[in-house]
């Protein structure tokens, strides 16, 4: 007997009886005699739940996680504080238990979430309209590239250097198999080139692409890049953080097309890479473009206010070949998870959270080059994130840093060839004290 | 269900009807019952030239898309707007409704498609 | 139970949290003075202000218009909707497994590589194939990285003109829509009444420029494809790939394998067959296992095991590059995989052969009040037709769907495969008991004579959910997609 598993021996003899049937392998007959797997899978017999535990804390006392680490890792996942409430809603059965909302009328609770989130997205985003969200950030950037060369009919995107590796790495998959272009613009101060960018808009530029922050945690010039953008006919994507922009202008306020950016900072976990949540947002014009789900408000029969998914004629179920996108899924729970965040958070909770993250970050940088042993590596404004530069490289900084149960920072010597460059990301919730013990451990190194 | 005489029918079931030099294009009848309610559509922009069996519009109801097709090639010189706010027309009436006028760029073309008769039997045939 | 009809932002009143954050500890610094101005947001950010106590009871009104597996029998084909198991979530929650940074060095999540390491290979084992991937994000995603892959190997192998990809009509929507973002051309082929795959057509279809089928097996009739040898000869001997959407794995799993049907590439939907919940339409996990003549495309990283110890490969000069952030839906990979362990080997066979045998009996019974276009043996699903009644009725399968919500099921699959005009498609799974399945049984078979005695009870329904029947027509037109705000 296996416990998922309610019908045993007898039930399977009466319901087979009730086919006029003796034996369960008549129910595959239709598998042809050579086809049929004889033997027994390479895999262990079943477990008890005992045992499967076991197994699983023996395998969760191999790592060290950031209750045993103090992190000042960053690089597009932060550890951001996740209040208790998350955990809790989301693990209400009656949300992570069911399908996609389908069936509207047994679905109001998904979807009036997800509407929620919806509204809190466009809120933070200052744009129209978001969809129901996408597989993760970089995912999100590959599809609204996609979505710029289908509008414009064009099929080039200028993308700022200074990119998370992770956006980088998918978009050049996506885009190759599409013979979209993508053309890397000069990075100057670790800013975007404003000249190199000048000289690169042509007619065959679809969209212009920035992270903000961008990776090294920098502030670009977004609103000049976007009017240049414009003015050459192509659109404007912003690439995000969302805690960002409860202190920074809004992708709204600077005209920018589609925004964009990883959730994952919205009271979702680390999580070891996933799952996280791809948000997008953009303007009205570009509704009936967007990839993925998206919830609209409606009636039912007797005129009550209810939620139901609309737009679906743009989805492959619908459309199928000539769909905005293959994706046919959304982060439904991580979505649930942002909304839930953003709710308690609130309108001064996510400010005051975004302003902590933006004081330590600036007194951790300011202490880290007192010590004299990094200096700076640009000279720009920042949000939580800075690079320094020091006599040793990240990889020697880090394990010495390790020794001490601290995560160090991000290693810019690899994919940015930024030698002995290292970059730390400080959220509200470190505190003073594990900030000067940074210090003091780089102090010594 | 209704057919018009003296218009001109395809078998992806748009009408033509020929006004002088300009021809105004929709879809029929049976076509938007099929869709059932249409809820968006699509016109393409004015001075476009599109060649026959080309896409020039999308009709959406909630739970299907559908492209139009041009029936003859032609420059379009004129849109129909209040389909735009009120896409619910091609419901109440799909031969009052144009979609788009188009400036014929070969009127030969027009042998090529059926009359209301054979456009019947066309009907018939797929359902 | 309390009618609650709020949206938050109607709860939000000035002045109230939901948070305490601890005081800043640091000398606070004059923003404008770290950050000109020019940069900060003039706006009020316009999310709500309420109490933690507000938070959890707006969204515990909300969970109790929802309808999870957990409240009941959730029967929606091509989803196999089986229980989710609770240990899932206890081992997925555990903090050694979920607070990791993913550029945390190699050393320091041994025990998560190592996870990984192990669903790779017995996920290669459940499919017949060599080498896996668990990077893609759900099935759709897996479909994206497959195609990409036989697109790859095409490439490499200097065969640019293999830019067409076969599916059959019968396909989920998903398979053309990635062909598209594969940027490859599309040749749909009519399917025959059975949902099987129409051997002249599809000899007609192949042509020099043939890259590949993609094909499910059990077909989305819930049917075997029993010309599955014959059909990988025609593309093979063709200098074609098979892909395998994983989708319907639930019916075959010990019994056959899509490995030795001769598929080249296939995903697993780890949200289906492997038991991870759905969370209301995500997150998935999409894993795509190959053959080894297709392994060198796989995308970057792959998870490798040297010494004992685990690691990282990212040296690896044809794969596709990377297709999603990181390494995958890593908290899913971990549910996944404490389900194979609960299960064992003896486990899924056993969920397989009774799918299989829930998915007849019901069939058996149904086809008396239902028309049943193929009867024939299914697989862990099967497609009705619709209600058997006079030409004249009205009643419809979106009817009989909305009415089945008055007797507290979740409805089957309807409208899809598009074949069968009026599909109503079934799927028991086998975490099911028989007499949940002959309770539901008798609900349809109700709903079927309601059907004839009052069809108005039925084009009315449902009378009894939080809502009733809502007016999807009026969200297409009216576009509401945000809080008081129309388009």
């Amino acid at each position: 007997m296996f416990r998922y598993i309610p019908n045993g021996d007898d039930d399977r003899k009466a319901m087979l009886e009730s086919m006029g049937i003796n034996d369960i392998e008549e129910l595959f007959i239709d598998i042809p005699e050579e086809l049929k797997f004889k033997g027994e899978l390479n895999l262990d017999l079943a477990k008890s739940e005992q045992e499967v535990m076991k197994y699983m804390s023996d395998m969760a006392n191999k790592n060290q996680d950031l209750s045993q680490l103090t992190s000042f890792l960053g690089a597009g996942v932060y550890d951001h504080f996740v209040p208790s409430v998350i955990k809790h809603l989301a693990s209400r059965s009656e949300f992570y238990t069911a399908y996609t909302p389908y069936q509207p009328e047994i679905s109001q609770g998904t979807l009036q979430v997800i509407f929620e989130y919806q509204s809190m997205i466009c809120e933070l985003t200052g744009l129209d309209v978001s969809n129901a969200s996408l597989y993760d950030g970089p995912t999100a950037a590959a599809e609204a590239f996609l979505l710029a060369a289908t509008q414009t009919k064009r099929n080039k995107i200028l993308v700022g250097n200074a990119i998370s590796p992770e956006i980088k790495k998918v978009i050049e998959t996506y885009m190759k198999f599409r013979d979209i272009e993508i053309v890397y613009l000069a990075e100057k101060n670790g800013l975007v080139d404003m000249t190199d960018l000048e000289s690169k808009l042509d007619k065959e530029v679809a969209g212009v692409f920035v992270q903000n922050p961008n990776f090294y945690g920098l502030i670009e010039e977004v609103e000049k890049m976007t009017e240049m953008a414009h003015a050459n006919k192509a659109l404007s994507i912003a690439y995000v953080d969302p805690i960002s922009l409860a202190v920074l202008k809004n992708p709204g306020e600077m005209g920018v097309d589609i925004a964009i950016g990883d959730g994952q900072s919205l009271g979702n976990g680390t999580n070891f890479g996933g799952p996280y949540l791809g948000f997008m947002a953009s303007n009205n014009k570009l509704v009936r473009k967007l990839p993925g789900r998206i919830i609209g408000q409606t009636e039912d029969v007797d005129g009550k206010r209810a939620w139901a998914l609309t737009l679906a004629t743009r989805e492959q179920h619908i459309r199928r070949y000539k769909a905005t996108s293959n994706i046919c899924s959304n982060q439904g729970l991580n979505a649930l998870m942002a909304a839930v965040y953003m709710s308690t958070m609130g309108k001064v909770g996510l400010r005051e959270a975004a302003l902590q993250s933006v004081q330590k970050a600036h007194y951790a940088y300011n202490q880290i080059i007192g010590t004299g042993k990094f200096k700076p590596a640009f000279d720009a404004p920042f949000f939580k994130e800075f690079v320094v530069v020091g006599e040793k490289s990240a990889e020697v900084v880090n394990e010495a840093l390790l020794k001490a149960n601290i995560l160090g920072g991000y290693d810019l010597s690899k994919e940015f060839g930024l030698d002995n460059g290292i970059m730390f990301a400080v959220t509200e919730k470190r505190t003073k004290e594990e900030i000067d013990t940074l210090v003091s451990k780089l102090e010594v190194l | 269900m209704k057919i018009v005489e003296g218009l001109y029918y395809t078998e992806e079931h748009e009408w033509v009807k020929v006004e002088g030099e300009k021809a105004y294009v929709g879809i029929t009848d049976f076509a938007s019952h099929q869709l059932g309610d249409i809820v968006f559509v699509e016109l393409p922009e004015v001075d476009a030239e599109l060649a026959k069996g080309d896409t020039f519009g999308v009709i959406e109801s909630v739970k299907a898309a559908s492209d139009s097709y041009m029936p003859v090639s032609g420059t379009v010189v004129e849109i129909n707007e209040a389909l735009e706010d009120e896409p619910e027309l091609l419901n109440a009436d799909a031969f009052e409704n144009w979609m788009i006028a188009v400036e014929l760029k070969d009127e030969s073309e027009l042998e090529e498609l059926m009359n209301a008769s054979e456009y019947e039997e066309f009907c018939n045939k797929e359902e | 139970m309390r009618k609650y009809e709020k949206v938050i932002f109607e709860i939000s009143k000035p002045g109230r949290k939901a948070i305490n954050l601890t005081d800043l500890d640091v000398e606070e610094v004059a923003i404008e003075s770290m950050i000109p101005s020019e940069f900060l947001r003039k706006e009020e950010l316009g999310l709500p202000e309420v109490s933690e106590v507000d938070v959890v009871r707006h969204y515990t009104n909300l969970s109790n218009k929802n309808y999870g597996l957990d409240t009941g029998f959730y029967p929606l084909g091509s989803c196999t909707m089986k229980y989710n198991p609770k240990i899932n979530e206890d081992v997925a929650a555990m903090t050694g497994l979920s607070a990791l940074h993913p550029y945390q060095p190699e050393e320091t999540v041994q025990g998560s590589l190592e996870i990984m390491y192990n669903l790779q290979t017995a996920l290669a084992e459940i499919g017949g194939m060599d080498e896996t991937t668990v990077q893609p994000a759900a099935g759709a995603h897996g479909e994206l990285t497959g195609i990409m892959i036989i697109k790859a190997y095409h490439q490499k192998n200097g065969d640019f003109h293999r830019t067409k990809i076969i599916t059959p009509d019968s396909s989920h929507g998903t398979n053309p829509a990635t062909v598209a973002t594969a940027g490859f051309e599309l040749v749909e082929i009519k399917s025959k009444a059975d949902g099987s795959v129409d051997l002249e057509a599809l000899k007609e279809a192949i042509d020099d420029n043939l890259a590949g089928l993609m094909l499910t097996n059990p077909s989305t009739l819930g049917l075997f494809e029993t010309q599955i040898s014959e059909i990988a000869s025609l593309i093979h001997d063709n200098g074609g790939l098979l892909y395998y959407d994983g989708a319907n794995m639930n019916a075959i799993m010990g019994k056959t394998r899509p490995g030795d049907m001769g598929f080249d590439v296939m995903h697993y939907n780890l949200h289906k067959t492997f038991s991870t919940p759905h969370g209301g339409g995500g997150p998935g996990s999409g894993p795509v296992a190959v053959k080894a003549h297709l392994a060198e495309f796989l995308p970057t990283p792959m998870v490798v095991k040297k010494d004992d110890k685990y690691a990282f490969d990212y040296d690896r000069p044809n794969s596709i590059g990377k297709v999603k952030g990181y390494y995958g839906n890593y908290g899913i990979l971990v549910r996944a995989y404490t389900y194979i362990m609960t299960m064992g080997r003896d486990g899924l066979k056993n969920a397989s052969e009774t799918a299989v045998l829930n998915a007849n009996y019901m069939m058996n019974i149904l086809k008396e009040y239902y028309k049943l276009p193929m009867d024939q043996v299914c697989k862990h699903e099967f497609v009705l037709d619709g209600l058997i009644q006079d030409a004249l009725s009205e009643v419809s399968t979106l009817d009989v769907a909305k009415r089945l919500l008055d007797y507290g099921y979740h409805p089957p699959t309807i409208y899809f495969p598009l074949i069968v005009h009026q599909s109503i498609m079934i799927e028991p799974t086998e975490t099911e008991s028989k007499e949940t399945l002959d309770e539901f049984i008798e609900a349809m078979i109700k709903v079927a004579k309601e059907a004839k005695e009052d069809p108005s009870l039925l084009k009315n329904a449902p009378y009894n959910t939080p809502v009733r029947r809502v007016n999807e027509v009026l969200a297409a037109k009216q576009l509401i997609l945000k809080y008081k705000d129309s388009l």
